[in-house]
């Protein structure tokens, strides 16, 4: 690890360091009293509310909006509709410059003319209550005439399939194209040649608080403030002035509690942009919160691919080659502003990430339909890669009768073997795939649960073991977005300041959505200043009071914005001992701070309390000597520029069982070994792997929105779309290996996605492993009883 | 495609507010509401008291969970004139009167709300459970659990947390 500095300890071994240490989160007692803030909480004075009339239909000509009636219900403040807002806000194309070709159409915060899926919004009803406002919705009378919906997307680019936007010229939204190694001949010369396709459920991120923004334009101050529940909020700042024609110090975003977010809330929606134009328009503030119905109509969905695979192996486990053709759906526009080509373009750098074969071909083509729009949730492509990566991995140790386990430690990529590079051009700067293997395998007792296994066989018992290994993308840099034009930051800022009575007040620009955001940057500051988290409050969520910088998504907050507090603590820290050499007429590097003291480096002799520090700079700067200007704040910035990303990796194991009669599954138990470089707080680690491994595998076993042929989406609704609960769910055992990486003095890399990364593999493989007495292979996900049945020819 | 409204709706015997009197964390409310509102929306719009949370609107997700005479009950399911007489607890009382001090703890201890959004729901059907039963196993505690939804944590740091306050509670002989 890069030592920079001259101080005798490192920020790790110091007597109190808080890094490496299980620190409750601050502000939960907030949180379980009932007493947070969430932006569906929020009451502000003169405050309307907003309904959307969504359209019914998946594509249609608006012909007429008839609203006359309903302007006239008790308490309706205005009626809206698309032509009208978008004299206030402009439309926005969804497209980044580093994706080559992508190409995506104008789109309005409220359809104008046409509607492109069901459940776009296609006028606004303001009144004094939500309750109000639904009132009235049934009296704008909108005529439709209907157009054909393009919906299947193995049809979306035939010749005769309509044009969703015809100035586009066809409903190819992206296509990327990838070649390394020569994988004809690998294949060629491969002992067996295995392929499948692989199916996913188009599913949605279901946090439980729903969207919620309440916008408030001042028009006296010219100045609007968002309160939203956002991932991000200086990209919001950036967004409404944009379309809306301000300047971004005209727009104040404010986010405080957030009922989970998981991606879902780091895109800009058009419900969103209405909302903060409809203040704009009318000179008040405007809730928006979305209904349950709205919730899965118009959050971002996800992961509806079909991917074709191919894998070459020879008899010895040695695997030749990868070859994928991905298809994906994303709705009738590319998301704003993050794009809605991330997802595929992920998917076609993961597959094989983990693994030692140079030769890799892959296509991915991304085309628009006329259903709700698919962009960034969490893990983004990565369980796509991962379950076409490890699903293959597995048909291929089947074909040739070899152990999961041992093709796993034929081909992984040795610890020793780094850096290095997959073939796709991403930069590995230290992994552990073959240590994290071996943990696990020790964890869930492999051979014990094999002989258990085949054992409970001989009863009509079938039972299943699955593996998957993984890589995750984490600290992204400019690479991610920036590079493309989008303005999102990658680099964030932190500003620490020591107060009057001793105590530390931290500003961050990540967030927090209950990840442990405020948690992490506490035990870094105090770990390097040497004083108690108690005496530290960290402010974030907030565009006036904070740094700028990117937020918290892609599993940048610790290393990202946890090296950011780090630095600007260390500067703090400088800072602090110069003045106390000046006051105790020593010199600062023989000084040392340590349980909120100023202490002799060499015996630990208290010096000086921080408070009486403190005092003495702001309140008598006249005892001090000349010449000496103390700066008790301190602020830096930090962005990663050796790597782009700094991968991690891991593997996960499921154990589970299949009922032959019913086609239920039971988990039994599931293991996550996962590196995420420096642990900060091992049990927020724990638990954003299991949170994260819990979503996997909902997508594993349950949840798919459904859509009809007409684009209809049947199961809006949670009693018809199942998530997790905690009845199904099992316990899992959670394993690290720490390799840090070097590019941050912290060496923390992120670990927010990682569950969910190979949640969803592990699973399937257990699956198959639990039918190959039957000789079934399933290769679809979600696992319904209905899919494996179908499976085993029962029904 | 212009709906007009139905029948019931147009009854202003179905849409005139009604007295209701109820108790809330102990103090006596008296109000008028509309037949059609429900108990979640009553507690948050007409009380503030915002610590009960709505998620589904349709009583799967179980944020809204709240004590209704000593029941749990799905407040979006609840109509506000059906709590008429009753005597109501939410989450901000359970807390202030610490009868739910000791589950605090053990969830603060074990980081078991992320968000925070489906917590106050949750604990009050923890609590449910470990008056009904001293010492529930996990299966249990899970199967009372299943009808609060939590997307953060995936349980397992929930389902720890009631098991250790059932344990404490069973320790101190409460």
């Amino acid at each position: 690890m890069k030592r920079t500095d001259t101080e005798p300890l490192s920020l790790f071994d110091r007597p109190n360091s808080y890094i490496g240490k299980t620190v409750p989160r601050p502000n939960l007692d907030r949180l379980m009293q009932g007493r947070g803030l969430y932006v569906s909480d929020l009451e502000l004075p003169r405050m309307a509310h907003v309904v959307f009339l969504r359209s019914p239909h998946a594509h249609a000509r608006i012909a007429r909006i008839e609203a006359a009636d309903a302007k006239r219900t008790t308490g309706v403040v205005a009626i809206v509709t698309g032509t009208e807002l978008s004299k206030i806000i402009s439309p926005w194309v969804g497209v980044l410059s580093h994706l080559k070709g992508l190409k995506s159409a104008p789109q309005h915060a409220i359809a104008v003319d046409r509607v492109c899926w069901q459940g776009e919004a296609v006028a606004a009803i303001v009144a004094t209550s939500r309750a109000a406002a639904e009132d009235a919705i049934d009296a704008v009378g909108v005529e439709y005439e209907e157009l054909a919906p393009v919906t299947d997307m193995r049809s979306a680019l035939d010749p005769q399939t309509p044009v969703i936007h015809p100035s586009l010229g066809d409903n190819l939204a992206f296509e990327r194209l990838h070649h390394a190694g020569d994988v004809d001949r690998a294949l060629v010369d491969s002992d067996e040649v295995v392929e499948a396709e692989f199916v996913f459920g188009r599913h949605t991120g279901v946090t439980l608080e729903p969207r919620a923004v309440v916008a408030d334009w001042n028009a006296a101050e010219a100045r609007l403030t968002i309160y939203q529940g956002t991932q991000a909020p200086h990209m919001v700042q950036n967004i409404a002035a944009l379309h809306l024609g301000l300047r971004d110090s005209q727009v104040h975003v404010i986010c405080k509690d957030v009922g989970g977010s998981f991606g879902i809330k780091v895109h800009v929606y058009a419900d969103e942009m209405a909302t903060y134009a409809l203040s704009k328009m009318l000179r008040r503030p405007i809730k928006f919160v979305a209904d349950r119905f709205e919730s899965f109509n118009t959050d971002i969905h996800a992961r509806d691919h079909r991917c074709k695979g191919r894998i070459g192996v020879q008899r010895d486990g040695t695997i030749t080659a990868f070859e994928i053709d991905d298809l994906t759906g994303i709705g009738p526009y590319s998301m704003y502003p993050r794009t809605s080509a991330i997802e595929a373009n992920q998917v076609v750098n993961l597959v094989g990430g983990p693994y030692l074969s140079k030769n890799y071909r892959a296509r991915a083509r991304v085309v628009f339909q006329n259903k709700n729009v698919m962009c960034q949730y969490r893990a983004v492509g990565h369980p796509i890669a991962c379950s076409v990566t490890e699903g293959l991995v597995d048909l291929a140790a089947a074909r040739i009768g070899m152990d999961v386990a041992e093709i796993r430690r034929r081909n992984l990529i040795p610890d020793d073997g780094y850096p290095c590079a997959s073939p796709t051009g991403l930069r590995f700067e230290k992994l552990s795939h073959h240590a994290s293997l071996t943990k696990l395998l020790a964890m869930m007792d492999y051979d014990r649960l094999r002989a258990e296994q085949s054992e409970l066989r001989q009863s009509q018992v079938y039972r299943g073991i699955g593996i998957a290994s993984f890589i995750e993308v984490t600290n992204p840099s400019a690479a991610f977005y920036g590079v493309g034009g989008a303005r999102i930051s990658s680099q964030d800022g932190v500003a620490v300041r020591l107060d009057a009575q001793g105590a530390v007040t931290c500003q961050t620009s990540i967030t927090e959505q209950g990840q442990g955001s405020e948690a992490l940057t506490a035990q870094i500051v105090a770990s390097v200043l040497g004083i108690s988290t108690d005496r530290i409050r960290v402010i974030l969520g907030d565009t006036d009071n904070t740094p700028y910088g990117g937020g918290t998504w892609a599993s940048r907050g610790a290393g990202i914005g946890g090296e950011a507090a780090l630095q600007a603590a260390k500067q703090l820290r400088r800072n602090i001992l110069e003045v106390a050499g000046a006051i105790l007429q020593s010199s600062p590097a023989a000084l040392d701070i340590v349980d909120n003291d100023v202490v002799d480096l060499s015996d630990g002799t208290r010096r000086i309390e921080l408070q009486e520090l403190a005092r003495i700079v702001y309140f008598r700067p006249d005892t001090l000597p000349p010449g000496i200007q103390p700066e008790l704040m301190a602020t830096r910035h930090f962005v990663p520029r050796e790597y782009p990303f700094a991968f991690t990796n891991g593997v996960q194991a499921s154990w589970l069982e299949v009922d032959i009669e019913t086609g239920f599954i039971k988990l039994l138990k599931h293991w996550v070994v996962e590196d995420c470089g420096t642990i900060i707080n091992p049990q927020l680690v724990d638990e954003q792997i299991r949170g994260g491994a819990v979503q996997g595998l909902g997508a594993a076993l349950f949840e798919k929105c459904i859509y009809d042929e007409r684009g209809q989406l049947t199961n809006a609704n949670m009693a018809d779309y199942l998530v997790p609960m905690s009845g199904e769910m099992p316990d899992i055992e959670v394993g690290h290996v720490v390799s840090p990486t070097e590019e941050t003095e912290l060496g923390a890399k992120g670990a927010g996605e990682a569950g969910t990364a190979g949640a969803a593999a592990a699973v399937a493989n257990a699956v198959n492993d639990a039918l190959r007495p039957f000789g079934a292979v399933i290769t679809e996900i979600p696992l319904t009883p209905e899919v494996i049945l179908t499976a085993l020819g029962r029904i | 495609m212009l709906a007009s409204p139905t029948s019931a709706e147009k009854d202003p015997d179905m849409i005139a507010p009604c007295a209701i009197s109820l108790t809330v964390n102990g103090e006596q409310v008296e109000a008028y509401v509309p037949p059609r509102l429900n108990l979640a929306d009553f507690l948050r719009e007409h009380l503030q008291l915002t610590g009960t949370h709505v998620g589904c609107e349709h009583g799967v997700c179980g944020a809204c969970t709240v004590r209704l005479n000593g029941d749990i009950v799905r407040g979006c399911l609840t109509l506000a004139v059906q709590a008429n007489g009753a005597v109501v607890e939410t989450i901000e009382g359970l807390s202030d009167a610490g009868e739910i001090a000791d589950l605090h703890a053990a969830f603060r201890d074990r980081n078991a709300l992320q968000c925070g959004y489906c917590t106050p729901g949750m604990l009050v059907t923890a609590q449910d459970l470990l008056l009904q039963c001293s010492a529930p196993d996990r299966e249990l505690i899970r199967e009372h659990l299943s009808g609060n939804y939590c997307r953060c944590t995936g349980y397992e740091a929930i389902v720890d947390a009631v098991e250790v306050t059932a344990r404490s509670r069973r320790e101190r002989g409460r």
